[in-house]
């Protein structure tokens, strides 16, 4: 009898680290330290055992894949706010990776726009980071990043490091600004004025709240990149994983296995999408 | 495979010897049987409770394939252990409308495709299909000759059709013959059979009325230009969000999972039960978003699952034209009218 898709694998949390009010980042070890195998923009189920099963976007690369993996995890529900309960040797269950992640094959040569907004970051920063790691396959690498305020910034010490890095372009915006804040204030779009792309050898990848993908979905499409160089990655109740409970179905398309990671030609003309 | 002859009063006998050796294998046999004024899918603990001339079943046999709940797994929390369960026992299910067959073919696909399914597909495994022709429309809410469902050329082990004094019996699989030969006292069908067969196949057309306005093929299309016709307001206004029409629809396979933790709150079972997107909170995500926040826009989705988007993944059509989501409905929300209501408009 073949084993049931729906079994989680124990896995431990090796370290819990706090990085917002909100968003814990668990690093994750599965059994002999098997790599998780996955491709930037996958996910996983994580579980943990009498609460529930949530996906949650894998936020570290394949490339730093040492033994472990890790999640950017906010919380928000049952599941997720049991995980901010938990503490580093603790065990939760894994399934996957799932789904369509970014096709790396696709970009390499290409010149790298990534525009993420708040939470939005997590996922790509597996996309990010992979890239970085083969820089020399990859012409130039843009970051775009907004949140609504400076304490929810994630990533801040690898976002200062983006920002020092000679062969990085990163600019990071915040819709409301502080005392502690000098930087950029306004929403990200506001930041698309301040490059220059060649548009035709530009790969973008994008990933926010729903409302803000129409505005920088027009940015993008406005600075001449074609839909099919514009990747998105969407956020459903992929509840299953393997696309049969049907909570993720975007139209026809099931997120968890179509997607989560679209490009905007495949999701332009499906209503439910955006 | 073969064409049998089963007289009827060897069906009596013939169920009652499958009764009995099912129970001693821990199995069952699920059958149409009465409740109240109705009918339903249930074991069948004695041959009379059977009921070959039931019309339709207020739940389709899908629940004995994917239980309306089922344990995925037991937990034990305190020591992260997780085993899975898959709950299946040998089952014979008899008497199965052709509409259900196709739907029982389509949840096959769903569940065997890309990542299969081990609980559904052991209990599929595990169930002996016994069809059976209907002569007669279950009532005028059903629609399967518009679906193209009143006949079928597979998806069972046996096929039952009345021939008057006895069932010719089409052997369809090897786990078929067996039954049959293991339980039932059966003859080869002469030539005289397979042509009363082929009588009673041919006159039974007439007694069904398509209710389609239109041929079926042009559903997928009709219903792709239909995005935004104004019936799905229409419809938010009447559904109540009940969810009755997909728990009654045999291809309705939607699914939630929750935990269930005992009182010591050491030891727990994954469990898995059926969910509809007719329901309110189907399509949110943690943070609040919901993306099928209407009653119109579920509604729709409904119709599309069943006239669009299935056929585009499975290449089959997601209704079999039983008509329980007609009959059940309190709003009186008609899959069928709409899709009329849809080609009209489209002409």
């Amino acid at each position: 009898m073949t084993t049931s898709v729906y079994k989680p694998e124990a896995a431990r949390l090796v370290a819990v680290e706090q990085i917002t009010d909100l968003e814990k980042m668990f690093t994750i070890e599965l059994p002999n330290k098997r790599n998780l195998g996955h491709d930037p923009g996958q996910f996983v189920e994580v579980s943990v055992l009498g609460v529930g099963e949530a996906p949650i976007s894998i936020t570290s690369s394949p490339s730093r894949s040492n033994g472990s993996f890790e999640l950017c995890v906010r919380r928000v529900g049952d599941v997720t706010n049991a995980l901010h309960n938990m503490q580093p040797g603790d065990m939760v269950g894994i399934r996957g990776p799932f789904g369509h992640g970014f096709p790396i094959e696709k970009m390499r040569g290409k010149d790298m726009l990534f525009a993420p907004g708040g939470l939005g970051l997590a996922p790509l920063r597996s996309l990010i980071n992979q890239v970085l790691d083969e820089h020399d396959a990859f012409g130039r690498v843009i970051i775009l990043y907004g949140s609504k305020r400076p304490e929810e910034l994630l990533f801040r010490d690898e976002l200062e490091e983006w920002k020092k890095r000679d062969d990085v372009e990163c600019l990071v915006t915040v819709d409301q600004g502080n005392e502690t804040w000098d930087g950029h204030v306004g929403v990200i779009t506001t930041l698309c004025p301040e490059i220059s792309i060649d548009p035709n050898n530009t790969i973008a990848a994008t990933c926010g709240p729903p409302i803000m993908y129409r505005f920088v979905l027009m940015e993008l499409l406005d600075k001449g990149i074609p839909e099919t160089q514009i990747y998105l990655s969407l956020e459903r109740r992929m509840k299953c994983g393997v696309g049969k409970c049907g909570h993720c179905q975007i139209n026809g398309l099931y997120c968890c296995q179509d997607g989560p990671v679209f490009t905007y030609a495949q999701v332009k003309g499906i209503e439910e999408a955006l | 495979m073969s064409l049998m002859i089963l007289d009827k009063g060897a069906l009596t006998p013939l169920v009652d010897a499958l009764i009995a050796d099912y129970a001693s294998r821990g199995g069952v046999v699920v059958g149409p049987k009465a409740k109240g004024s109705n009918f339903i899918f249930g074991p069948i603990a004695d041959p009379d409770e059977l009921r070959l001339d039931y019309s339709t079943t207020i739940l389709p046999p899908k629940k004995v394939l994917q239980p309306q709940q089922e344990r995925l797994a037991t937990f034990n929390m305190q020591e992260s252990q997780v085993e899975s369960v898959i709950e299946a026992k040998p089952t014979v299910l008899f008497g199965v409308h052709t509409c259900d067959l196709h739907a029982i073919r389509l949840l096959d696909q769903v569940f065997s495709q890309d990542h299969p399914d081990a609980h559904y597909l052991e209990r599929r495994r595990q169930t002996i299909i016994v069809g059976l022709e209907c002569l007669e429309p279950c009532d005028e809410h059903s629609f399967c000759e518009s679906m193209g469902t009143l006949s079928t050329d597979g998806g069972y082990d046996l096929h039952l059709t009345d021939l008057g004094e006895a069932y010719a019996v089409d052997v369809a699989t090897e786990a078929g013959e067996r039954l049959l030969s293991q339980y039932g006292t059966v003859s080869e069908a002469t030539k005289d059979d397979v042509h009363s067969l082929n009588d009673v196949r041919s006159s039974k057309q007439p007694h069904f009325t398509s209710r389609l306005d239109f041929d079926r093929v042009e559903l997928p299309s009709l219903l792709g230009a239909a995005y935004d016709h104004p019936l799905w307001e229409e419809l938010g206004e009447q559904c109540l969000s009940c969810g009755s029409c997909t728990n009654v629809c045999p291809t309705c396979y939607c699914f939630n999972v929750i935990d269930e933790v005992d009182m010591a709150l050491t030891k727990g079972e994954r469990v898995r039960h059926w969910d509809s997107c007719q329901l309110d909170e189907f399509a949110r995500v943690a943070g609040g978003e919901n993306f099928r926040e209407k009653r119109s826009a579920r509604q729709r989705h409904r119709f599309m699952r069943k006239g669009k988007y299935i056929y585009e993944k499975f290449g089959e059509l997601g209704c079999v034209g039983c008509g329980r989501c007609i009959r059940t409905c309190v709003a009186n929300i008609s899959i069928v009218d709409g899709f009329n209501a849809i080609h009209e408009s489209a002409e």
